[in-house]
This record gives C-alpha cells, structure tokens and sequence, in this order.
C-alpha cells in the first residue's frame, strides 16, 4: 500500500523550489496547504486555470434575461399602464427606465452564482469538517502533501528531507489509489 | 533610439495631401446662396423637404419655447426661410467636420497628457517603460493647440458661423433675432473671455507638457531623484489644473454649440471619452513600434494593462453617456430634452450606433484576459473604438451646427485623414528625438519586470 508523506516547510520561497524539485522527480503532489496565498504556486504545481470567470459571464447573461424577462412581462405585456407618462407601448421605447434594474440583476446574479459555484467546487459549506493535515499550516508552516505511489517510502523521504523540508511525516493513503 | 522611417513619413503625407483635397473639395461645394441650395435640393429628389420643420430647432439647438418668441411662428412656414436655413447649415459643414477632426485628434493628446500625469502622480510601477511612448503622442499638444486657436478666431472674427452664440445680433435688445437666454448668458458667453480662457488652458496644458518631459530628460542623466520629486510635484498640481480646466474647456469648445442647453456631467463625459481614445492610441502606438522592433522592454503584460484601461474606460463612458441621456430623457423637461430629440431623430444611427461600437463591441471584444495579450485582437478593437469616439464628438457638434443637412463625406473624411496624417507625423518625429525608453528612473526596473 502506497503512503502519503506530508513535507513540512516554514518558507514559501523554499515551497516554491521544493514544488518544482518534486515536479522535476516525478512524484505526485496530492495537495499543498499553505496559510495565505502563495502567488504562482499553482503555476509551478501544474494546476490547470479556473473556468469560474467563464461561468460568471453565462450566470450574468441569465441575470439579464430573467430582468428583462420580467419587465417585459410586467411593465409592457400583463399591465402596460402610463405612469407619469412613460411609453409603455414596447419594452424598447422604455428601456432607458429599465436599464438600471438589467444592469444590477446581471451584477447579482454573475456575483452571487459565481460565489455558490466556488463553494460548491471546493466543497465549503457550514458545519463541514475541516480537512485540515497539521494546525499549524493555518499559521506559518507550509504542508506538501506527496503520494508515493509505487516508489520506496524511503527513497521519497530523503529527498524530501533534501528540498528544505523542516519536518516530515509519513501516514497511511486512506483511499488507496 | 528610434528613426523615423520613410514609410512613416510617406504614410503622413499622403493621408495629409488627400486629407487637404479632401477638405478643399468639401470648402469648394459650398453652395454660396439659397438659389443654389433650391437646386441642390431639386436634384437630390427633395429629401430635405420632409425635415423641414423640424430642421429649424434642430439647426441651432434652440428650443420651441424660445423660438416662438424671437421669430413668431410665422416664420417656419416659409419656403424662402427654410432654404436661408439649408444654406447656414450646408456652409457650416466643411468648418463643422474641420473643427471635429482637429478636436478629436486634440483630445487624443490631451487625454494622453492626463493619462501620463496620472502615471507619474501616482508613481505607478508598471509604465515608466511607456513614459516616453506617451510623451511622443503628447507631442502633438502644442500643434493641436495652434489649429484649435486659429480655427477659434476664425469663428469669433465671423470668419464661420459654427458658434451660433457668437452672433452678436442674438444679444442686441433691438434686434430681430435677440435672444433672451443667450443674452443672459453673454457674461461668460462673449468672445473676448471665451479667447482669454483658451489661452489660459492651453498655455497651462502645454506648460506642463514642456516642463514634465524636460524634467524627465533631465533625470535620465542626473546624479539622485530631484528631478523625479519634481516632476511628482508638477503632475500633481498639473491633475488639479487638467481637471477644473478640461471641465470648462467642454463647455466652452463643444456644449458651446448648443447654448440654449447645459448638463452637469458634460465635462466628466468628454473626459471619459477623452482618456478612453487616448489609451488606445497609446495601446496602437506601443504595438507598432514593438512590432518593429523597438521597445523590447514591453511586454505583453504591458499590452495587458492598456487593454483593461481601454475596457474600463470604454464602460466608464458608457457609465456617463448613459446617465446624461437618462436622466434627461426620464425627467423630460422641454429645455433639456431638445438636445436628444435632434439627435434621436436626425442622428439615430451615429447616436446608436457609437453606443454599439464605444460599449456593446469593446465589453465583448476585452472581457476575456487573454485576448487584452493578442496585440491585433487589441489593434482591432482600439480602431473600432476610436471610430466610436470620432462619432461621438460628431454626434456632440454637428447637430447644433448643421443639423439635418449632416451627412460623412468628403469634409469629413478628408479632414479626419488630414489631420491623421499630421498626427502620425507630429507623433513619430518626437518619438526619434530621444531614445524610447526612459534611463535610471526610480521605477524603471520593476517596469521592466513587471508581469501579469
């Protein structure tokens, strides 16, 4: 049964450096957890660019059709009535009325949609265990976790212990790939 | 350092040579009295004849209110009125689509200047390689000044009759045509203050303009930061002048033209539309003179950057077109409304159609982050935005000075390329008097580094 080794590290700089070294020796980074953002590590880490801004231009298109949709229905078809004047004969003759409410429905739904699908991607939600390896990656120390897969635990260990490592520690690959 | 190329310079001449046949033609086609215009109209077909009655408040911006009272309504019906009326507006065209051009292109080293004192004032880390690409486009400043003047005294020695405000019948008591608003407004208003503050603008403008590159070239060779802290100082002060300054300067040189009208906002609007144009040129220019070779500094993060100013300011106008026509057109008040309603009528598809090319096509053509990196994607887009703007401050002068007779023709056309040419040369003949990318300024290495 393969194990994971988590390499404990105390500088982002040396992280970086490590992550590219192991990289180099092909093994397989299970995750990194580090207490703030380290710019361009998921650059080096191989990670593959978040679609989310994507997602957040289809959910802002949906906001502004459900807006116009709705005052279409509304203003113009269910109950065309003048008030103070304004041509509700079509939804163009009065959509300068409109604008402002297309405009913060498109922001409310690309915003908030976006944000429920961040959640739901990296599995956030109220009363979630947290899946955190060692404490003190919330802290000041940096966490690679790598799976050794079919090399020898100990032939990843030293190498490890050679990129800067401060601490390593060796558990169990609980779901065995 | 950088040598202006012959194609350059052949380039230049060319648009200047046909951009001058182009403006003589549309001088030449003038047509001297209404006799002529009568038979101009008989053969087009009389399409003029439908706008009519409407052509006459759309020609001078004048509201229906003020109209009844000066003329008597007597006068819109007649045929002899309406063809003096055709002939004002075709002899103001040729003036009208000079003085559109040389503003456009005006602005577009004005808009740059700002964008430059913005750079130094906020000591930004990621366009020190840029300064002396902005200093070369700000170089058409003073040129533009000197067209601007000479075509400003042109119309307050009644040389042309764009500047309806300056017919000095409008503020005599005993006149046929005084007018009641215009008169009011005659103690800012009148020529005399209206020359002075021009002066005051562009001495101020170009000032700044002459000393931040003189300081700026000095601190290539200096011996510590003196001339770097002076020049923060200089565009500081410089951005509190630019911003009170550019202000009045919308009003004098283009609300001026409908002086029946007034909107608050009007200054910021031609600001955004201002820096908006100049960013893209500044964008255009970067990717040429990289694409040959020079500026090996920029890189494409750079590019980057001017692509999300181009994108931000393109919304940011937008932001300001859209909240002047609204509250206008939602509160519809008779005295204000005017100045939409000759535009939605005789100019709907420039009025609109600006909308599509300054907004709807730059959102869509920028809002990804890797194309603001292709350098032709940004080449595309800065050419459609800087059409839309050319459109906007057509949109902003020709209704008050031609009105229905507008069209986009030879005038136009030959005065846009004229002063394109002059521009490119003005432009790339102050790009080789100094090497293109500035030495030991404090800011420079991260510059040079910088990525996105």
């Amino acid at each position: 049964m393969s194990k994971i080794i988590h390499a404990i590290y105390n500088d982002d700089d040396i992280l970086m450096n490590a992550v590219k070294e192991v990289r180099k020796q092909h093994y397989h980074i299970e995750e990194v957890y580090t207490p703030f953002p380290v710019h361009g590590l998921d650059k080096v880490m191989g990670l593959p660019y978040t679609r989310i801004a994507i997602c957040s231009f289809i959910y802002g298109l949906v906001g502004l059709s459900v807006a116009i949709t709705m005052m279409n229905f509304i203003m113009i078809e269910d109950w065309p009535q003048d008030i103070g004047g304004k041509p509700s004969f079509s939804y163009i003759e009065n959509m300068p009325a409109f604008v402002p409410i297309m405009f913060e429905m498109t922001v409310f739904f690309a915003a908030h949609l976006m944000v429920i699908t961040f959640y739901m991607r990296s599995k956030l939600w109220p009363f979630k265990k947290a899946e955190n390896p060692d404490v003190r990656t919330t802290d000041d120390h940096f966490l690679m976790a790598v799976d050794t897969g079919k090399s020898e635990v100990k032939d990843v260990t030293d190498f490890l212990a050679t990129t800067g490592a401060v601490e390593i520690n060796i558990m169990d690959n609980e779901d065995a790939h | 350092m950088y040598t202006l190329s012959n194609k350059v310079k052949l380039f230049a001449l060319v648009f200047m040579v046909l951009g001058a046949i182009g403006i003589g033609a549309g001088f030449m086609s003038v047509p001297a009295n209404t006799d002529e215009v009568a038979a101009m109209q008989a053969a087009h077909g009389d399409g003029h004849g439908e706008t009519a009655d409407h052509g006459e408040a759309g020609g001078h911006g004048v509201s229906s209110e003020a109209h009844g009272t000066n003329h008597g309504e007597g006068g819109h019906g007649s045929e002899a009125e309406h063809l003096e009326h055709t002939l004002h507006q075709m002899q103001n065209r040729p003036w009208s689509a000079l003085y559109v051009a040389s503003f456009f292109f005006f602005m577009i080293a004005l808009g740059t200047l700002a964008f430059y004192a913005i750079q130094h004032a906020s000591q930004a880390g990621w366009s020190p390689v840029l300064f002396r690409v902005m200093e070369g486009i700000t170089a058409y400043l003073p040129v533009a000044s000197v067209i601007i003047v000479v075509l400003l005294l042109l119309s307050t020695f009644h040389v042309n009759h764009i500047f309806h405000w300056m017919d000095p019948e409008l503020i005599d008591p005993e006149s046929d045509h005084y007018d009641k608003l215009i008169a009011g407004k005659s103690g800012f208003l009148n020529t005399t203050f209206f020359l002075i503050r021009a002066v005051i603008y562009l001495l101020g403008w170009n000032l700044y303009r002459f000393l931040s590159r003189k300081y700026l070239l000095h601190n290539d060779n200096a011996e510590d930061n003196t001339w770097f802290k002076k020049n923060f100082k200089l565009s500081a002060g410089f951005l509190v002048f630019f911003i009170v300054t550019e202000s009045m300067m919308s009003w004098d040189w283009i609300m001026s033209f409908d002086p029946h009208w007034f909107s608050t906002l009007f200054g910021w609007y031609v600001f955004a539309g201002m820096m908006v144009s100049a960013i893209t040129v500044i964008a255009m220019v970067t990717i040429y003179l990289k694409s040959q070779g020079h500026l090996e500094m920029v890189n494409d993060s750079h590019i980057h950057d001017l692509a999300k100013f181009m994108f931000g300011f393109s919304i940011f106008w937008t932001y300001l077109w859209f909240s002047q026509f609204m509250l206008i057109w939602y509160s519809n008040i008779p005295e204000e409304v005017t100045y939409f309603v000759t535009r939605i009528e005789d100019y709907n598809l420039p009025f609109f159609g600006m909308v599509a090319l300054n907004f709807i096509f730059p959102v869509l053509m920028l809002m990804n982050s890797d194309f603001k990196r292709v350098n032709w994607f940004v080449i595309m887009t800065g050419i459609v935005i800087l059409i839309g703007h050319y459109v906007d401050v057509f949109n902003m002068v020709m209704p008050a000075t031609v009105g229905t007779s507008w069209g986009i023709g030879l005038p136009e056309i030959g005065a846009v390329m004229f002063f394109l040419g002059l521009f490119v040369y003005v432009v790339f003949t102050a790009l080789s008097k100094a090497p293109l990318v500035v030495k030991r300024h404090p800011l420079l290495k991260e510059s040079e580094v910088f990525h996105y």
